[in-house]
């Protein structure tokens, strides 16, 4: 199903041609198919070849009333609310460029096509790296990452984008090309208003560039996985790790039945590299780790951690060497790998304090189980959870099921004082189920900063919480 | 100030509760920096609910707001620069919350920065930024200028370790932002608001996150001959990828006098000392020093000792958290800048700070976040000397131009405030100026609330603005 073509963007579409010229305007249905979001199709699709050209395109849509969505590999599009309309797909992969890259002062400015992928590529022969270890890896752009705001494993120590975004430049909905924050790592000049474009999905404006503080490769990386026969006592690990003195890059929990998931033919196809045979089971709950230093360094972790999870009861437990990176690109491609799993993946984040992901955990799982469905769940250590149920099918058996599922999950995470949102499910699902999670108070003062940014509402109108 | 107005402000809070006398507004008309500007009256909240209550008399007479912590702000962002009522959250400073285990503290603005670590070291946790200040700055006045400090280097700044804040906005609505669980759904608003100097609306409550303390801690006096040496030993640091959890740069004139008042041990003959701390696992700190030692070496430190207990670690810091003060002993007036560069840049930059001293007849001492690029250069000068005062101007005008040409920013941490409004026009075009002023105006519509602070009043001078001499004795801090 497409949306009919509306007339404004006919007229526009030989002016689109005049900005970006003739070969980066597509009209062909089969193209614009492929840019649809929830099955709406946009009526046009224009590649820019620079940030000039972003800015002209958004003033021509500004002054034709047309809606735009930026768009950059498209891994991630399935995410919020179908859109109210749709007119115009800037497409933002040819900007491609690094646009400065001071290896030196662990220091990088990057224009936001840029796939993930290739970018990592580059820092690494400098021995750096950003740490957006974030699904969809290896297709996805800088400029979408940063936009749909995706978390990764390296959260636990690294923080979020947030924490090293340095400055943007993007193109408000009025078509000016703004800017905020620098390229330096220390930095109080003005309002921050970069961090409001981080997980705005492009209803602020459209980033165009993104300057970032890089950071040294460890010497060495080694990995710990422990498993446990709840979700209980795998917590009580994390919760262990958490007062002690070791400081992990990462520390994940995965539920029963991740196992099954990620040795799965879906998940041979996403990441090929195979998983070692017996690292994971099934009816185990288990915690994953990854810690980096010199060979001392990871003595002193593998000698506490093997401690520790004795002491928290685990049933068993192993290293893991640098040779099995696999392991951790399937654990890191979660997402991805349960969407390949079922035609009806639903996807839930919870947002909870450490000492609530045990409950939310059993919380999650017993709803599933009630409704009937299948799930499974990866949890990060500070406090956010993937919740995914996998229905058999997109059956109105199985809407009705997860609807109740997930409302009764959304409330005992709030009964927890957490955050939930429901980033994946079948696009005709969306209309009866709490995408976005609860109204939240602090909506109103959101809707002041979009009137700001995108006084026509032209970005991606009806995709973002609150109506934003 | 009209007197109803006044009246009003004692029924809600007392007769203690506000200042009016012309004595007790002299005390408010300073804070940190070299500028001055009077309040017409001081109050002293004690709640939320007051501060409602405030704002909506300041609505009702018109009158200009201005939120204060403890008033050692650097860039005159807690001044009532257009009078009005100084907003002052000293009585606002209870913890309200700790939780150990999840790492997180709720707080209300007026609590001070290094009473919040006390309140939790026992528990192994510490509230990470740390102003040189933290013994008096409050953690609402951080929160205001996204407060930095030594250790930001490896631990970040203030708006990386705040999650949420409880506003009270200039339409006199108190509204939650963010929250204590992490990502929720919408704007990063507790990302805009943190840094926003006061300009959005005044906060009450602060939702933290806690920090553990480090294993182990080892810190090490670098001492250099030439400047030179000791800002190379920095960009090779850097470039190695050794992240230290602090890398302060002090240099001869600095360091000599901040020894006659502290007494820290430092090399009297000395060109420049880094002040460098490696924390975290026994055994990673063992190596990070090591190797941190050997690039100090291989930059001919004459010497690079390691504090061998608490103790000597505690002067060693002392001397550089009090070296404001002590400089404050020697001279009436300093101006201090913020500038920031990208840190390969380190070594010219400090060579040209320099040169454009000795141009306009200054001798210009260097104490700084040397691994975070954020100078602090210090120029001495008597405020009563009106030709000396208009060459500081001068000279803080082409040092941060410099950095400017060097990709750098005009304020790693002490804010824009009032004192570098006029030089915003150096970074940021009319149109980024123009959106921001929209944010602004979105929260603060009538701009009643921190009145000509961030923006420049005149359009597209960026010139260092001469202003009325400060009154001598005004930084003797």
């Amino acid at each position: 199903m497409s949306a009919p073509v509306s007339a404004s963007a006919k007229i526009s579409q030989s002016r689109f041609a005049d900005i970006v010229g003739p070969d980066h305007v597509a009209l062909d249905p089969e193209i614009l198919s492929s840019y649809e979001i929830d099955g709406v199709a946009p009526a046009a699709v224009t590649r820019p070849g620079d940030v000039q050209e972003v800015a002209e395109l958004v003033r021509l849509a500004a002054a034709e009333n047309l809606a735009v969505i930026a768009t950059g590999s498209r891994s991630k599009l399935g995410i919020g609310m179908p859109p109210a309309r749709y007119d115009v797909a800037i497409d933002m992969t040819r900007l491609d460029h690094i646009v400065a890259y001071d290896p030196g002062d662990l220091t990088l400015a990057v224009e936001a096509g840029i796939p993930l992928h290739k970018l990592a590529a580059v820092l690494a022969e400098q021995r750096q790296f950003l740490p957006l270890g974030v699904p969809f890896f290896d297709r996805t752009t800088v400029g979408g990452t940063i936009a749909t705001g995706v978390d990764g494993p390296l959260r636990q120590l690294f923080g979020t984008a947030r924490d090293y975004v340095l400055g943007m430049e993007f193109v408000t909905g009025e078509g000016n090309l703004t800017k905020s924050g620098g390229r330096v790592v220390k930095n109080v000049t003005g309002y921050d208003l970069h961090k409001l474009m981080i997980g705005a999905f492009g209803t602020l404006g459209i980033i165009t560039k993104i300057n970032f503080r890089t950071f040294p490769l460890p010497a060495a990386s080694r990995g710990f996985v422990a498993t446990f026969d709840s979700a209980e006592a795998v917590l009580d690990l994390r919760h262990r790790i958490a007062r002690s003195a070791l400081a992990p890059s990462t520390i994940e929990i995965l539920s029963p039945g991740v196992a099954e998931l990620l040795y799965s033919d879906a998940a041979a196809r996403i990441e090929p590299a195979a998983l070692p045979p017996n690292l994971l089971s099934n009816t185990k709950w288990a915690l994953t780790t990854g810690y980096v230093g010199s060979d001392r360094v990871l003595a002193r972790y593998e000698m506490d951690l093997r401690r520790m999870a004795d002491e928290a009861g685990a049933t068993g437990a192993a290293v893991l060497s640098d040779d099995l990176r696999a392991a951790w690109v399937r654990k890191r491609e979660f997402i991805p790998i349960a969407l390949a799993s079922s035609p009806a993946t639903t996807i839930m984040k919870l947002s909870v304090l450490p000492t609530r992901l045990a409950e939310m955990l059993d919380r999650g799982a017993a709803e599933a189980a009630r409704a009937g469905l299948r799930c499974v769940a990866l949890a990060r250590g500070v406090g956010v959870i993937y919740f995914a149920s996998l229905p058999p099918d997109p059956s109105e058996e199985s809407r009705a099921k997860i609807s109740g599922a997930t409302a009764r999950i959304a409330a005992a995470c709030s009964e927890f004082a957490g955050n939930s949102t429901i980033p994946w499910c079948p696009a005709k699902w969306k209309s009866s189920l709490a995408v976005w999670g609860p109204e939240r108070a602090d909506f109103a003062q959101m809707k002041k900063l979009k009137t700001v940014f995108d006084p026509r509402g032209i970005f991606a109108p009806g995709r973002f919480a609150g109506g934003l | 100030m009209n007197r109803d107005l006044i009246r009003s402000l004692e029924q809600l809070l007392g007769n203690d509760g506000v200042l009016s006398s012309r004595e007790d507004l002299l005390l408010y008309e300073y804070d940190g920096s070299v500028e001055v500007a009077r309040p017409e009256c001081v109050v002293f909240p004690r709640s939320t609910e007051a501060v409602v209550q405030i704002v909506a008399l300041s609505n009702r007479h018109e009158v200009p707001l201005v939120g204060r912590g403890a008033g050692t702000g650097l860039s005159g962002g807690a001044l009532a620069r257009h009078g009005g009522i100084l907003v002052v959250f000293s009585r606002m400073n209870q913890i309200l919350g700790i939780d150990i285990e999840n790492r997180r503290a709720i707080v209300q603005p007026g609590v001070v920065n290094l009473d919040l670590t006390r309140a939790v070291e026992h528990a192994g946790l510490h509230y990470a930024p740390d102003p040189s200040s933290q013994k008096a700055c409050t953690i609402g006045g951080n929160v205001a200028e996204n407060a930095g400090g030594p250790h930001t280097l490896a631990y970040g700044v203030t708006t990386n370790h705040v999650l949420g804040l409880k506003l009270v906005l200039p339409t006199g609505e108190a509204v939650q932002i963010g929250s204590s669980a992490l990502d929720p759904a919408g704007y990063d608003l507790t990302g805009l608001f943190v840094g926003s100097e006061g300009t959005l609306a005044l906060v009450t409550e602060i939702t933290v996150k806690l920090t553990p303390l480090p294993e182990t801690i080892k810190t090490l006096l670098a001492v250099f001959d030439t400047i030179d040496d000791a800002t190379e030993t920095v960009v090779d640091i850097t470039s190695r990828g050794i992240t230290p959890a602090a890398c302060e740069m002090m240099d001869g004139w600095t360091l000599r006098a901040v020894e006659a008042y502290v007494h820290a041990g430092f090399p009297l003959d000395s060109a420049a000392v880094l002040l460098l701390e490696v924390d975290g696992l026994r055994e990673a700190v063992e190596e990070q020093a090591e190797s941190v030692a050997e690039v100090c070496r291989l930059h001919h430190a004459r010497e690079v000792r390691v504090a061998r207990d608490a103790q000597e670690r505690d002067l060693l810091w002392k001397g550089r958290k009090n070296a404001f003060g002590a400089i404050g002993r020697i001279c009436p007036t300093y101006y201090v800048q913020d500038g920031v560069i990208p840190r390969t840049k380190l070594p010219a930059t400090l060579r040209r700070i320099t040169e454009i001293g000795r141009k306009n007849g200054f001798e210009i001492g260097n104490i700084f976040h040397a691994g975070d690029g954020n100078l602090h250069p210090i120029i001495l000068f008597d405020a009563r000397n009106e030709d000396e005062f208009k060459r500081v101007v001068t000279t803080a005008g082409e040092i941060i131009r410099f950095c400017i040409e060097m990709g750098g920013a005009i304020t790693g941490e002490h804010g824009v405030g009032m004192e570098k409004d006029h030089l915003m026009p150096l970074l940021f075009s009319e149109v980024e100026l123009d959106l921001m002023r929209g944010v602004r105006d979105a929260f603060n519509p009538k701009g009643f609330l921190n009145p000509g602070k961030i923006f420049p009043t005149s359009k597209g001078c960026g010139e260092i603005r001469v202003r009325p001499l400060p009154l001598a004795g005004a930084m003797a801090r």
